[in-house]
């Protein structure tokens, strides 16, 4: 699987209360949810999903709360992908479980800059930042992680331990 | 000791940092906002009952008494798909509180259970002896469908606190003050043990406070030891079997923090992180708009009875609104006999029904631009109590008790 996209970036800390803050979620409904995505952070982000679709973040993204709406969110509004310094345990699980890949690489992270290109190869664990023209390894996830993001999410998984017990 | 309680509830003996393993739970939690998306997901999976109906808890509390028709749909599809399961705790609007609060009062949590919740705040029961960690709708899906989680096995950090606590602190200036020293990600992804002699001296309520804001440094887990006082807690609350996991004496730590707490000041965590702490006798110059003295953290009878000792007898700032919340129906009722909450009224505040309101932003006490607030809840992040342009300052009770009658950050040797 090869994204291929714009960066847009932001800093350290960003928290699930301003990716999609609590006073939206009396609702499920993803793309109601996508409309105020990061909206308390950025009000330029529906704007920059038009034609930047990979998430740039510094250290512990997606710290607080438990919120799968977050990621939720997030992919919702066409986001691809993730790449992080570091990410908050429970926003880290969420993504995996939905099949929103989120890549860790302090390196890659601190040398974007918004708006780069940037080329991720998850099968080969590679990100190119082809506006720098450099290389990034990202260390393989665990066997189990891979097989979750490629079926699609936690739920595809589950369904398809259901069926092989039956 | 969380790396024991893990391996426990696996198929493996031995465990190692950074696998993963597949275990089963003992609770799986969820409320008004995460559950109804954990049911949507359910569903998917296509299996028509959940894992056990005992073991599975619901608890309408962060939108509730309902606060507008979407917030009472999302109640109402927790509500129907807990007596289509029927489900056995299902706590309704009349009998819940606020969840993390609720859980152990009910006696629903023991020490060595592997309990999942959605709600990052699930690791309060850390405090039980319990390992405890805040999930996603999907993974409370999965593990209602299955009764079991994938984990990845964490490393642990230890936190050693030692000397004398001085009057008025409580387990969250404890906690604010670690949180300050580590950073809002010093425990990623780590279960932290907090130990020593002021633990061994803590009570029950105040070791709540602290497991309650591990995850506030990244925490997966917010270890206490099993005592005297958490079996007496548990004991008191129902007779079932539950184990006891220690650490071993020779057990590996991914690094160990030893505190002084002789003459730690109580403390205030200032906007945005909950790691921005101050000594709250430094912060004199912040005026406020409103108190909010309840929520998962310090909700409890030993905050509430701070909280009526310093305003006994007297009245708030006319210019503050403060509003108080007990964590349960329980503690509501106590406080009532008690003679606490007629001292708060007295004083001029507002006593809630237990929600969890405005921590998040949700109801009863929103804040408008450039409003501040002191609360004893968790969280100080952009927007979290209202407006993206109001502040919120995170304190124990008797910071905030003080502040709501100064009207702005103060200490209790102000006002008494």
């Amino acid at each position: 699987m090869i994204i291929k996209d714009r960066a847009i970036k932001y800093g350290n800390n960003v928290d699930t209360d301003v990716i999609i803050p609590a006073r939206y979620l009396n609702t499920t409904d993803e793309k109601e949810l996508a409309s105020h995505c990061f909206e308390d952070l950025d009000q330029d982000f529906s704007k920059k999903i038009l034609e930047k679709k990979v998430i740039v973040g510094g250290e512990n993204f997606g710290c607080g709360s438990s919120r799968e709406h977050a990621p939720l969110s997030i992919k919702a509004c066409g986001i691809k992908a993730i790449v992080a310094s570091s990410f908050a345990r429970i926003f880290y699980r969420n993504s995996i479980n939905i099949g929103l890949p989120v890549l860790v690489n302090r390196e890659a992270a601190s040398e974007v800059a918004d708006g780069d290109e940037l080329e991720i190869n998850l099968v080969k664990g590679l990100i190119k930042n082809i506006t720098l023209d450099k290389n990034y390894i990202i260390p393989p996830l665990p066997d189990f992680i891979q097989e979750v993001i490629a079926i699609g999410g936690y739920i595809n998984y589950t369904k398809k331990q259901f069926a092989r017990a039956k | 000791m969380a790396q024991k309680i893990l391996a426990a509830h696996s198929d493996k003996k031995c465990i190692v940092q950074g696998e993963i393993v597949n275990a089963s739970v003992d609770l799986v939690l969820g409320n008004d906002i995460t559950m109804p998306l954990a049911i949507e997901e359910f569903k998917k999976i296509e299996t028509n009952k959940i894992f056990n109906r005992g073991k599975v808890v619901m608890v309408p509390d962060h939108f509730t008494p309902n606060k507008d028709i979407k917030s009472a749909t999302q109640c109402k599809v927790m509500r129907d798909f807990a007596r289509e399961q029927d489900i056995i705790n299902y706590f309704e609007i009349g009998q819940m509180g606020i969840e993390h609060v609720l859980l152990p009062e009910k006696g629903l949590v023991l020490p060595g259970y592997l309990t999942i919740g959605a709600d990052s705040h699930t690791c309060t029961y850390g405090a039980l002896g319990a390992a405890a960690t805040g999930v996603g709708s999907t993974d409370v899906a999965v593990a209602m469908a299955t009764g079991k989680l994938w984990f990845m096995v964490p490393g642990t950090l230890k936190f050693v606190y030692k000397g004398k606590l001085g009057r008025w602190i409580t387990g969250k200036d404890i906690v604010l003050y670690t949180i300050g020293m580590i950073g809002v990600d010093g425990a990623l992804y780590k279960s932290m043990e907090f130990s020593g002699s002021v633990i061994e001296g803590l009570s029950m309520d105040s070791r709540f406070a602290m497991a309650n804001m591990a995850i506030e440094a990244g925490g997966k887990f917010g270890l206490f030891e099993v005592d005297e006082k958490t079996i007496s807690y548990v004991e008191s609350k129902t007779d079932s079997d539950y184990k006891v996991f220690k650490s071993d004496d020779d057990a590996q730590f991914d690094g160990v923090y030893e505190i002084d707490c002789s003459g730690m000041g109580l403390q205030v965590a200032y906007p945005h992180l909950p790691s921005n702490t101050k000594d709250a006798a430094d912060a004199k110059d912040v005026t406020i708009d409103q108190v909010v003295i309840g929520s998962c953290t310090n909700g409890r009878m030993e905050d509430l009875e701070m909280v009526a000792k310093i305003l006994k007898g007297k009245k708030t700032d006319k210019r503050i609104r403060t509003i108080i919340i007990p964590a349960t129906q329980k503690i509501y009722l106590d406080a009532v006999k008690r003679g606490l909450i007629e001292i708060f009224i007295k004083a001029g505040c507002v006593v809630s029904t237990p929600t969890c309101g405005p921590c998040l932003g949700g109801h009863m006490g929103i804040l408008a631009e450039g409003e501040r607030a002191v609360a004893t809840t968790n969280r100080n992040f952009v927007g979290r109590m209202g407006h993206p342009k109001s502040e919120v300052y995170l304190a124990g009770p008797a910071v905030a008790a003080a502040s709501a009658i100064t009207g702005r950050i103060s200490v209790p040797e102000e006002v008494i």
